[in-house]
């Protein structure tokens, strides 16, 4: 399982994709292979995907630290930790000032699966953003 | 010290730059040398396992045949004074001295090997703990890694494309604006479609004859000649 196989399926579903969603894929090359997943128009908040020896990371980023009204940080915070178990397949987590949701996939997943979570991380991801706008400036 | 506090550690002095790694390629290394060397560990208990409880198996068959023996030698024994052949019941006598003797190294020899079987067990059970809990905490510094080093490779991506994440906000409206421009579309040409099936029926109406008809040039002659008579 690498990004490459995961590119060339997300491409090649047009209109095969059971999520209804349709997916445009771009590997960006670096120290660890990235794929750039953009959910056709949602392409402002794409997914990426890296692959590790055990599992499929798939990652979004929601907003920044500077985008945190900070007199309301921990009230987002405590909201953030009550949604985690209730959003399905995906947690939020933080990358150095980033702010993210994430889905973790054993490496054995089915394509099927992959596509279920990429589709379910980015509703989840407008959700999230929907909900603790408040919190932002 | 377990391997999140080491994370931790390495997130909070600053260790989150672009590039730099979480954890030095040279701890990871010493981890692979650990679950390898745990890994030789564990096969050659397993093996050494396998042995001891061969010959555990072994000494306990030798166990049973010498008290079998011995059942059998004192009922020899017992026969020899029942025919008062006092020199042969010695004789047996001391044969079954001889096989007391083997039995309690026998015995001896079996319960060393059940205990060294117990230590083994033991052993190998708490290396496959110690194995398991070594690729827990390679995967989560592997991880960790890979991440840093994606995010890296996404910043790096958009700095030299120009773009940018927009905020959250922004792209949360940029994509509702649009998804409310699909939904507009889609009922627009609902609509559409809803009127152009009144037209069709209007016309099969037309043809039958039936509700308001079109005024034809015939009609508009008849009229005028009517105003006229």
């Amino acid at each position: 399982m690498n990004i490459h196989t995961i590119a060339n399926h997300l491409n090649g579903l047009c209109d095969k994709s059971r999520t209804g969603f349709q997916f445009d894929c771009y590997p960006i090359d670096g120290d660890v292979e990235v794929l750039q997943v953009n959910v056709v128009s949602r392409e402002e908040i794409p997914v990426f995907v890296s692959v590790t020896d055990n599992q499929i990371l798939c990652i979004s980023y929601l907003w920044g630290e500077d985008e945190v009204n900070q007199a309301r940080r921990a009230e987002m915070f405590e909201t953030m930790l009550e949604l985690n178990i209730p959003m399905p397949l995906s947690s939020f987590a933080k990358i150095d000032d980033k702010y993210v949701v994430y889905g973790a996939l054993s490496v054995e997943s089915s394509m099927e699966e992959i596509e279920q979570e990429l589709a379910v991380l980015s509703d989840n991801c407008l959700e999230v953003i929907d909900e603790l706008s408040e919190f932002l400036n | 010290m377990g391997i999140l506090n080491k994370i931790l550690t390495a997130f909070r002095g600053g260790a989150t730059e672009v590039g730099q790694s979480i954890v030095d390629a040279n701890s990871t290394r010493i981890f692979e040398q650990e679950i390898r060397d745990a890994e030789k560990h564990l096969t050659k208990a397993k093996r050494e396992l396998t042995d001891v409880m061969a010959k555990e198996m072994q000494a306990n068959r030798e166990v049973d045949r010498l008290k079998r023996s011995i059942a059998e030698h004192e009922g020899y024994v017992t026969q020899a004074l029942e025919k008062e052949n006092e020199a042969l019941a010695i004789e047996i006598a001391e044969k079954i001295a001889q096989l007391d003797q083997e039995l309690s190294e026998q015995q001896a020899a079996n319960d060393s090997f059940s205990s060294h079987a117990v230590r083994l067990k033991d052993l190998v059970k708490k290396t496959e703990r110690q194995l398991s809990d070594y690729q827990r905490q390679l995967s989560m510094v592997k991880t960790t890694e890979s991440v840093q080093k994606a995010t890296a490779t996404i910043t790096d991506s958009f700095a030299s494309s120009n773009s940018k994440l927009l905020n959250a906000k922004d792209s949360l409206e940029r994509i509702k604006a649009r998804q409310q421009q699909f939904d507009d579309r889609l009922k627009a040409s609902e609509t559409l479609a809803e009127e152009n099936s009144d037209k069709s029926l209007h016309a099969k109406l037309a043809e039958a004859g039936i509700g308001e008809q079109k005024s034809s040039a015939n009609a508009v002659l008849d009229r005028i000649k009517a105003r006229k008579g």
